[in-house]
């Protein structure tokens, strides 16, 4: 390998990691909140809104990622009511902004379905105690469904975490200079495909990495403090202990 | 609105384009599949089988594929392997069938290999579902390894698996889509080639959109047939 094709490439592709980490906190921030108001529409009694929630995450999870980015960017810019409205086609104009709504609507519709596999995944023993204490609805779902949900479902939306990460790739089909963006530019600048490929696949593998040892070791066990007698003071003890 | 769009599709031949493209999707998915499948059941039997050395260099290249993005896959494969190639088809005398076979190659490769580190996990998990009673029992009867293989473990496996391997393949169709930026003539890239000629890329991405969305469909009512006819033996609760 050569070195100095090293220090040219680090640099840049890091300069691409904060791209590739706005999208994905985006996508974090405001596809959780959509999912989770996805998954309480699919399980509200209320048919229509059931049967919105279940098309919308069909749709989003039965098409490629990619063909959504390209409806947003390409194909939007063809409705004449955006074109005519100043703000939207603003927004709509820029690679970033409708890459990084594709991935939020996408995202959002997988974490639907893991929120609500946790909402469903509470036994109905925890719900009735708190409606017999008297608790309200909201109150219900903050103190008791929620979190009981959230911890369920955190080994799932973990995943969906480090997914989101590898998906913000596909950003760089609409000129979005992320990492794989960056490193298909310094490709074909350089040439030097394995090496450059190589270094940017590296780089998604200790940022995924990161993501679910926080997530793993640090979150996890947090959210369930109560199962762990001995709080384990280090991610080995806690997988020798699951092993 | 409905005019231009059957003029779009039928006279300027759009619709044949896409139906086409529709077929190499297909083609790369299922292919690629097959592979992946392959690749995957072998690499769970090492996996399994906890073969020193090998079982770990097995476990490294699922845990990178399964954390890299799968476009960077697909790029590495191609740009890596593309000048290669073109030396060799440049060679032989035949540079554009080559390419386009090529590319082809490359897709079913690509969408394979991301294929195969799943599949070898969905593979593994199922493998470890089996009781080790039944292993033993088989064993106590006096059956023979390659009877125990195909009677016992393998259907089991199958049985566990299914779900998984839906999955899977709902994720692999989806990844073909990856596989145009080769250029190779698939259904995204059809629809984008249509979109920049016609410039009404809404139709051409909306329709890539709903064959995909057929697809996904069609194999879940498909996985469900096949998951119910397996699991006929089994006891509902």
């Amino acid at each position: 390998m050569d070195l100095d094709l090293i220090q040219q490439a680090i640099p840049l592709l890091l300069k691409g990691l904060t791209t590739t980490l706005a999208i994905g906190l985006v996508a974090i921030v405001v596809g959780f909140p959509l999912g989770l108001g996805f998954a309480l529409a699919r399980l509200s009694s209320n048919r229509t809104l059931a049967g919105i929630a279940l098309l919308y995450s069909m749709v989003f999870r039965g098409t490629p990622l990619l063909v959504q980015i390209f409806i947003i960017y390409f194909g939007l810019g063809q409705v004449q009511f955006l074109r005519d409205q100043t703000a939207l086609w603003w927004f709509f104009s820029d690679g970033f902004n409708c890459a990084t709504l594709a991935i939020t609507l996408n995202t959002a519709a997988y974490t639907s379905e893991i929120l609500r596999g946790g909402l469903m995944g509470i036994s109905a023993g925890e719900i009735e105690a708190a409606r017999a204490c008297g608790m309200s609805d909201w109150l219900c779902f903050r103190r008791i469904r929620f979190p009981l949900a959230f911890r369920l479902a955190l080994p799932a939306y973990a995943n969906e975490i480090t997914v989101i990460v590898k998906e913000s790739s596909l950003a760089s089909t609409v000129t979005v200079l992320e990492i794989t963006g960056l490193a298909k530019r310094l490709m074909s600048e350089t040439f030097a495909v394995v090496e450059v490929f190589t270094l940017a696949g590296l780089l998604y593998l200790i940022v995924n990495f990161a993501l679910l040892l926080v997530m793993r070791s640090w979150l996890e066990p947090r959210l369930s403090m109560h199962r762990n007698v001995a709080r384990p003071s280090s991610w080995l003890r806690l997988r020798r202990r699951r092993a | 609105m409905d005019i231009a769009l059957s003029r779009l599709l039928w006279e300027d031949g759009w619709g044949l384009s896409i139906l086409r493209g529709s077929a190499v999707t297909l083609a790369v998915g299922v292919l690629g599949m097959s592979f992946g499948l392959l690749l995957g059941l072998l690499l769970a039997a090492v996996k399994w089988a906890r073969v020193p050395v090998v079982s770990q260099i097995v476990d490294v290249y699922t845990v990178i594929v399964r954390s890299v993005p799968g476009l960077l896959v697909v790029y590495l494969i191609f740009f890596g392997s593309v000048e290669f190639i073109a030396k060799v088809g440049t060679f032989f005398g035949y540079t554009d069938a080559f390419q386009s076979a090529y590319s082809f190659i490359v897709g079913v490769l690509s969408v394979g290999a991301i294929a195969a580190a799943y599949a070898a996990e969905v593979f593994r998990g199922a493998l470890n579902a089996i009781h080790p009673g039944q292993i033993e029992a088989a064993r106590a009867v006096g059956m023979q390894t390659r009877k125990l293989y195909t009677r016992i473990i393998g259907p089991q496996m199958f049985r566990y698996a299914l779900p998984g391997i839906s999955n899977v393949w709902q994720s692999t169709i989806k990844d073909t889509s990856l596989v145009s930026v080769t250029g190779l003539a698939e259904l995204i890239r059809v629809a984008y080639i249509g979109a920049g000629t016609t410039r009404q890329p809404l139709i051409f991405f909306v329709i890539a959109a709903v064959v995909f969305f057929v697809i996904t469909l069609f194999s879940q009512v498909a996985f469900g047939l096949v998951e119910r006819n397996l699991n006929r033996g089994v006891r509902v609760v």
